[in-house]
């Protein structure tokens, strides 16, 4: 073995990597070359400083109880459905073998179901940001395009079983756009359109089941800030890649036009 | 069910925690940025869990939060990854290439022990190139094999071999170095200190 097959080897043999015939070759080589020698020496000893002087990183102990606290929170959202699904199983008439039999494929097949699909607001949350996305393709955003609330909202007229509330918030720096259908939640929904410095917010508003209430919950899905919430019979829900600040401010002003008697419309004329 | 596997991933995966943490912190050089990361790579690992079946939970961790790190700093420290050090390395190579490398006095253990800083050892293999650093600390840190460097780093098993030997070398350089600015350092100071005294 001459100096260049022992030097290409060599991190090897330093290393204990190499096979006994290669190593017993160096051993020979090495020898009668001290150059190849002073190499070896050399690695040898960089290794070994590694070892002795080199800190070891050791984790905080709070990244422990993080990472717990993390999983934790993982499967407890994934596993409610689940848990569901194992309720329903500890309550079937196991004296029966064909329901039994019938049971646990009922229960793989809808455990499977549940742990394949997020949750029903999930879905919806999905489905507002494709509308909202879809709305900015294409300049499709608006199928009636006026800043006028008396033009928009009889556009809705014949076209859905509701009529939103729709007026303009240009004072409060949510000037609106229009307005335009689209169909979420298996049903069509009224979709008005702001906008705030260049963001385009869209507002989904559909008529809630009845007696439900929600109070505003925001989330993120894919950089899109969402806001949804249930009042006076209606369904909300609000969606735009603007300042979620921003986009609470909306909600805001738009819970008290919503409201009942909060309104300047119906605010109590002076007796004339 | 869910409850078992979480359960069965941290008795996996919690007992590499030390060995992330250690390359993760090696790899961003920052305390702060190891730890997100750690627990980025740890739920990445707990979602794709069903996918390990091998019996060497540290590697296939360790390849996750390699990555993990990796993409993380493409993200938010590009400029870590593209270490300007190389260069200097090179012209240092040159200089140096008429002292036998290995004299009594540039050999890494008579340098660390002149000197009283605990860390120099840690500075200099902080400077390394991040290629030559990873291989490094998981060949000699975390004391892997070859083979399992090469699955880690996704990397021919030359390329580790020759890695950990060039990585070694500018180890050597830049301890050397260090210690040259040191003395260079103390040789000013103290010149500028006679400078003062003479009017």
């Amino acid at each position: 073995m001459d100096c260049k097959e022992t030097l290409e080897l060599l991190p090897a043999y330093a290393d204990h990597e190499l096979g006994l015939p290669e190593a017993i070759e160096i051993d020979k080589h090495v020898q009668d070359c001290p150059a190849c020698r002073d190499e070896i020496t050399g690695q040898k000893a960089l290794r070994a400083a590694l070892r002795r002087h080199a800190t070891y990183f050791i984790a905080p102990s709070h990244l422990e109880h993080r990472l717990k606290a993390v999983l934790a929170l993982k499967t407890e959202r994934k596993s409610s459905p689940a848990r569901r699904a194992w309720h329903w199983f500890g309550q079937s008439n196991w004296l029966n073998p064909a329901a039994a039999l019938a049971s646990v494929i009922a229960v793989a097949w809808s455990a499977s179901l549940y742990l394949a699909l997020p949750s029903a607001g999930d879905v919806l949350a999905e489905e507002v940001v494709a509308g909202h996305v879809r709305s900015l393709m294409a300049n499709h955003i608006a199928d009636v395009i006026s800043t006028d609330q008396h033009t928009v909202k009889p556009w809705f007229n014949g076209k859905l079983d509701f009529s939103p509330t729709v007026t303009d918030f240009a004072a409060q720096g949510f000037p609106l756009v229009g307005g335009r259908l689209d169909y979420l939640d298996h049903r069509p929904v009224a979709a008005l359109v702001y906008r705030h410095a260049q963001h385009p917010i869209n507002i989904y508003i559909w008529p809630a089941t009845a007696g439900q209430e929600a109070p505003p919950r925001t989330l993120t899905r894919q950089g899109y800030h969402l806001a949804h919430w249930i009042e006076g019979g209606m369904v909300y829900w609000a969606v735009s890649d603007v300042d979620p600040h921003e986009l609470q401010h909306l909600v805001a002003i738009l819970q008290t036009e919503s409201r009942p008697h909060s309104g300047s419309p119906s605010d109590p004329k002076p007796a004339s | 069910m869910t409850e078992t596997r979480t359960e069965r991933f941290q008795q996996v995966a919690l007992p590499h925690l030390n060995a992330a943490y250690n390359l993760a912190r090696w790899l961003t050089r920052s305390d702060h940025d190891a730890e997100d990361i750690v627990q980025e790579a740890y739920l990445r690992a707990f979602k794709f869990f069903d996918g390990f079946h091998g019996d060497d939970a540290r590697g296939w961790l360790l390849a996750i939060v390699r990555n993990t790190t990796y993409t993380w700093m493409q993200q938010n420290r590009e400029h870590l990854l593209n270490t300007p050090f190389e260069e200097e390395f090179h012209s240092l190579e040159d200089n140096e290439s008429a002292s036998a490398p290995n004299q009594m006095d540039s050999n890494p253990e008579s340098i660390l022990a002149r000197h009283d800083d605990r860390r120099l050892l840690d500075r200099a293999l902080e400077q390394l190139p991040v290629e030559f650093r990873e291989v490094l600390v998981l060949r000699e840190l975390e004391d892997l094999s070859y083979k399992e460097i090469a699955n880690i780093a996704s990397i021919p098993i030359g390329t580790v071999m020759s890695r950990l030997a060039r990585g070694r070398k500018l180890l050597g350089q830049c301890l050397r170095r260090i210690e040259k600015e040191s003395s260079d350092g103390l040789q000013r100071n103290s010149g500028t200190a006679a400078g003062l005294r003479r009017p």
